[in-house]
């Protein structure tokens, strides 16, 4: 067994693999949250709820319509993406005139609401989505083992997240974004159809957890709680990054799968409650978060 | 319908904050090339009065014709694509976008805007500093970008809140000369201003509003005239 200075490289890099696919589920749900924050000022508490219905849809279209996981990952977020817009047309901007706990009471409502339906309907035991085809087996690397579908969630979260930034920070449609969150109504003045672009925005968000939730599916069983289950520890990465920043929450999603991981390794004990120990630092320290603008 | 050379006409015009009635029946109309200054103490309702021609405020009765279009029942992004450039009284520079993206950023509303390089060529400033963080010009530099902004759009009705307001005499000096280009191109210009001295040798006529009504009309030659009037309206 490979060890160096009594630390077992083995055991380690495959926590910190874990860690890494820990990371990329973070990024993709607080990149998401990040967005729909920073253009509506809302916490979307129903991103969680999101992401397992995502998976559920997965699993769904390959069990009742023989749907296979590559045409999933495509129409499941589309879906959701949908079904996000109907939600923000027709429940949050009626209420988007008054205090922010309406809208943070109303998507917890909606996730609970989810929740309560998909554990009705399938029970809290969980399914199994298998691995597609293409990407079974593994590739054998110095220390460690490494799964193929395991590899497969590190590149393809990079990818969307990677190319969610670029748009967001170097496009026209990103400038309309950016300024669309600092001065909505001077934009509106401008000609911006300001209400559409927060409709696309809203929808784009929660399908990045509805694609999050199908790449999920096969690696954590597909069950009605695995979304508030990540969502509480996606709010501290949220928080720790900085609210409403792009990059910020990309990057401490992956940082705080990371650390996690490793402590796995190092104090296993502490693994789950790691993040929120970082995050009372952050904030003590550096109130907006890591990557947040001082208010 | 409006007569040919009429850009903004509006009549009986209220607009309202949640419960505070703060615009009582403005009447105002504006003719091709002119340049209209409305005048005021602070809180007489001048900046109301481009906010609700833009559908910035919360209510708004009573009609507001502009390039022949109606546009009191109108959404607010439709507005400014009938040609209207606003440059609001902070000047809505952009802080997380570059001078370029400030510049950039609203579409165009007619085809015969400003090109980006005549542009550069007028206000050498913002080509220099393009890449840099929109709000780290200075006072004057970021009033010159929020005029370039509107004047890249191809608008020819312009609505322009302050746009001297805490500058050095210098830029207010360039920010005449703006002026007076775009009246040679036949811009339409509604100003608000604080500054007389800066308005009175530039501009065609003077409205003075007090109290949400407007209670003077001076034209440019009744200047020398009424200044003792002014002034009690003014208070300088």
């Amino acid at each position: 067994m490979a060890t160096f200075f009594g630390i077992n490289l083995f055991a380690l890099s495959g926590q910190l693999l874990v860690g890494l696919i820990n990371g990329s589920f973070y990024a993709l749900l607080s990149l998401g949250l990040a967005i729909i924050f920073g253009l509506l000022k809302i916490i979307n508490f129903a991103q969680g709820a999101m992401y397992m219905l995502g998976a559920f849809f997965a699993w769904m279209a390959l069990n009742y319509m023989g749907i296979n996981y590559w045409a999933a990952l495509i129409l499941v977020p589309i879906v959701i993406g949908c079904i996000a817009i109907l939600i923000e047309r027709f429940l949050v901007r009626p209420i988007a005139g008054e205090d922010h706990l309406y809208s943070l009471l109303l998507t917890f409502g909606i996730a609970l609401v989810l929740q309560g339906l998909f554990t009705h309907l399938f029970g809290s035991s969980g399914l199994p989505y298998k691995i597609p085809a293409e990407l079974t087996g593994g590739t054998k690397l110095p220390f460690m083992y490494l799964p193929n579908y395991r590899a497969w969630i590190i590149v393809i979260s990079l990818v969307v997240c990677g190319s969610t930034w670029w748009v967001i920070e170097k496009t026209k449609l990103g400038a309309y974004l950016r300024a669309g969150t600092e001065n909505p109504q001077l934009m509106q003045g401008f000609g911006i159809n300001v209400p559409l672009i927060t409709t696309l925005t809203f929808g784009f968000g929660v399908a990045l957890a509805g694609f999050a939730g199908v790449l999920a599916a096969p690696v954590y069983s597909v069950s009605p709680d695995m979304g508030s289950n990540i969502l509480i520890v996606v709010f501290a990465i949220v928080v720790i990054g900085g609210m409403g920043s792009i990059g910020g929450a990309i990057l401490t999603g992956l940082l705080m799968g990371v650390i996690e991981g490793l402590t796995k390794y190092f104090y296993p004990e502490a693994s789950a409650t790691v993040i929120f120990l970082v995050m009372v630092i952050v904030l003590l320290i550096k109130p907006a978060g890591l990557f947040g603008k001082e208010a | 319908m409006s007569s040919t050379g009429e850009k903004l006409r509006i009549s009986d015009l209220h607009a309202y904050y949640g419960e505070s009635h703060i615009l009582h029946g403005i009447d105002m109309t504006i003719m091709q090339g002119e340049l209209v200054t409305l005048l005021g103490r602070n809180g007489a309702g001048r900046s109301t009065t481009l906010k609700a021609i833009m559908n910035m405020v919360g209510r708004r009765t009573g009609k507001i014709n502009i390039n022949g279009n109606e546009t009191i029942g109108m959404p607010a992004h439709k507005i400014a694509h009938l040609g209207v450039g606003y440059c609001p009284e902070d000047r809505g520079i952009f802080s997380s976008l570059n001078v370029e993206e400030n510049l950039m950023l609203p579409p165009n509303v007619r085809s015969d805007g400003m090109s980006v390089e005549e542009i550069y060529e007028y206000f050498p400033n913002l080509a220099e500093r393009r890449y840099s963080q929109g709000t780290r010009l200075s006072g004057g530099e970021q009033q010159m970008l929020a005029m370039a902004r509107i004047l890249r759009t191809g608008a020819n009705v312009l609505l322009l809140d302050e746009i001297t307001e805490g500058l050095a005499p210098v830029i207010v000096q360039k920010l005449a000369e703006v002026l007076v280009m775009l009246k040679e191109r036949g811009l339409t210009v509604l100003l608000v201003e604080q500054n007389f001295r800066f308005a009175a040798p530039i501009a065609d006529r003077h409205y003075v509003m007090e109290h949400g009504h407007i209670v003077e009309e001076v034209q440019k030659h009744e200047l020398e005239a009424k200044t003792e009037l002014l002034n009690t309206y003014l208070g300088v």
